[in-house]
């Protein structure tokens, strides 16, 4: 048998590296920033203490941190409530159309978010399709201002991340052996119960999932509260975008990036340990 | 009746999505400027979209940047999803769980992470930066697709051939590599795809000197409406739709 083990040698140490490098090393780095502080001169000053932890826990930025919290929580309870009878109708359809639906519900996931969040501007317009429906059944008389509002963006944000909760659910309904749906009828639950303490529980990864799928970019996405929202800034995307690249607060950023991940930490766990209840693979 | 009232919610879920779509592709062909009101069909937007040539050139960079970074990390993907399955080796597991991790991990991090790096390694924000950036975005997906397709192969096919004598390399290329060629150039178009619509990364780690096409996008949306935009997200909406197809077809090959 040939032996070159320099190449298996080679794989390996380069995939270390490169995670090393572009995954382990930046986040680092951006977790050491958020200790230190700024100055005129450079936008990282090493002079080390929590204070940036302190600022973020200020009145107006506590302001910002949870009502984009809310925000978001909101998006994905609306997500969440449209996509799952959505996915179970996709997961019950037969399979010859279930290909082409469900490649319907893909191509809006891959499209460029920026795109379809301007496609919702001309929705909302004062001059738009919505307000001219509405004006044409004679619902309302004059142009609702539906840009530059919190709705606006809460809508913007559900429209661009719906596809995001849809699949996960999807994989996760698809997955489901109805025969236990069936065993919790037989033995007398009312199909209320038999969702709740059957279907809910077994497909539990999925909603974890779609719902840090959604959650976790509705923070971020700070394009969607610019164009939709207008100038004042909702989301904690927007906070950040604006230290790195406005204020040049780089620790204060970084702090706010620690804050996140450490939500996304948060999901993950509740993930793991959804996906460990039913003793699936996770992935992690 | 539960029949009918699915199929209607199902119908609405899709008019929501794609609606909005519609009525910009729509629209990219009215000939009215100003207002939402048609007044019949033009081709104008587009011709005047081609002779833009600043947007032109951030088209052609942003092609540029997805077309390499799906091939660099494609074939990236494939070797470390290669590794993760054959070899055990220290980090393994470690690598696997950040890999996924990666995936999940909001675009504002990683951009802002990888901003960090770069501003620490004090290289210049342009095309480098922009493309090592779109690369880490792809990789966990490539490793996630390519690997998901390893586990349905018969290991003794890989063990046949080391009994024949091919040594890791023959492995890889004759073997791994034509077995997962579907699920590698599924993930290419995956990549593509991620590059050419990413945002926020492109925001934090390109530069004035190298612009990309959605960045010039962001940059017009936010001064409003204007009829070449909605020419130009057509034709964005179009690839992707392409690219979406032709990956999800090669994913449902048979191994």
């Amino acid at each position: 048998m040939k032996t070159n083990g320099f190449f298996k040698q080679a794989v390996i140490i380069g995939s270390i590296a490169w995670m090393a490098l572009f995954a382990f090393i930046p986040n680092i780095l951006v977790g050491l920033a958020s200790f230190c502080s700024t100055s005129a001169q450079n936008f990282i000053e090493p002079v080390w203490g929590f204070h940036n932890y302190g600022q973020l826990m200020d009145q107006a930025h506590l302001d910002i941190l949870l009502s984009s919290l809310r925000l978001s929580g909101l998006v994905t309870l609306i997500c969440l409530v449209v996509a799952y009878p959505f996915a179970a109708i996709l997961a019950r359809t037969r399979k010859d159309k279930r290909n082409t639906l469900l490649l319907l519900v893909i191509i809006p996931f891959w499209t460029n978010s920026l795109v379809r969040t301007y496609a919702m501007t001309a929705m909302l317009n004062s001059s738009g399709i919505v307000n001219n429906l509405l004006i044409f059944l004679g619902i309302i008389s004059e142009p609702l201002a539906m840009m530059y509002t919190p709705g606006a963006v809460v809508l913007g944000l559900v429209y661009t991340l719906l596809p995001f909760m849809i699949l996960p659910l999807y994989a996760a309904l698809e997955r489901l052996d109805r025969r236990y749906l069936e065993a919790a009828r037989d033995l007398g639950a009312s199909p209320w119960k038999a969702f709740w303490r059957v279907v809910v529980p077994l497909t539990m990864p999925g909603i974890v999932s779609g719902c840090m799928l959604v959650f976790l970019p509705g923070i971020g996405m700070f394009y969607v509260s610019d164009v939709l929202g207008g100038a004042r800034a909702m989301l904690l995307g927007n906070f950040i975008r604006d230290q790195f690249l406005s204020t040049r607060n780089w620790p204060l950023g970084a702090a706010a990036s620690v804050t996140l991940t450490a939500l996304m930490g948060i999901m993950l766990l509740l993930y793991w340990h959804s996906t460990r209840r039913l003793g699936q693979d996770s992935a992690l | 009746m539960i029949r009918t009232v699915r199929r209607i919610y199902a119908f609405l879920i899709y008019v929501f999505l794609y609606l909005p779509l519609v009525v910009m592709i729509v629209y990219s062909f009215n000939a009215s400027k100003f207002s939402m009101a048609w007044k019949g069909a033009t081709l104008d937007w587009y011709v005047k979209l081609l002779g833009n040539t600043g947007l032109m050139q951030a088209a052609w960079h942003s092609l540029l940047i997805a077309a390499l970074a799906a091939t660099c990390s494609s074939l990236l993907g494939a070797l470390i999803a290669m590794a993760l399955h054959r070899w055990r080796f220290p980090s393994r597991k470690v690598i696997h769980s950040s890999l996924f991790v990666m995936m999940m991990s909001p675009d504002i991090v990683i951009g802002i992470s990888l901003l960090v790096l770069f501003m620490a390694l004090s290289l210049p924000l342009g095309f480098w930066t922009l493309l090592m950036a779109h690369v880490t975005l792809c990789v966990p997906f490539v490793v996630i697709t390519v690997h998901a397709r390893m586990l349905g192969f018969d290991p003794h096919v890989v063990e046949a051939a080391r009994d024949l004598g091919a040594g890791d390399y023959e492995v890889f290329r004759y073997i791994v590599l034509p077995m997962t060629f579907p699920a590698v150039l599924a993930g290419w178009f995956m990549s593509f795809t991620l590059s050419i619509d990413d945002v926020i990364i492109s925001f934090f780690t390109t530069g004035p000197t190298f612009e990309v096409l959605p960045l010039r996008i962001y940059s017009m949306v936010r001064l409003g409406l204007k009829p070449e935009v909605n020419a130009l997200c057509a034709l964005m909406i179009g690839i992707t739709a392409v690219a979406v197809f032709f990956s999800q077809r090669l994913l449902k090959e048979k191994p």
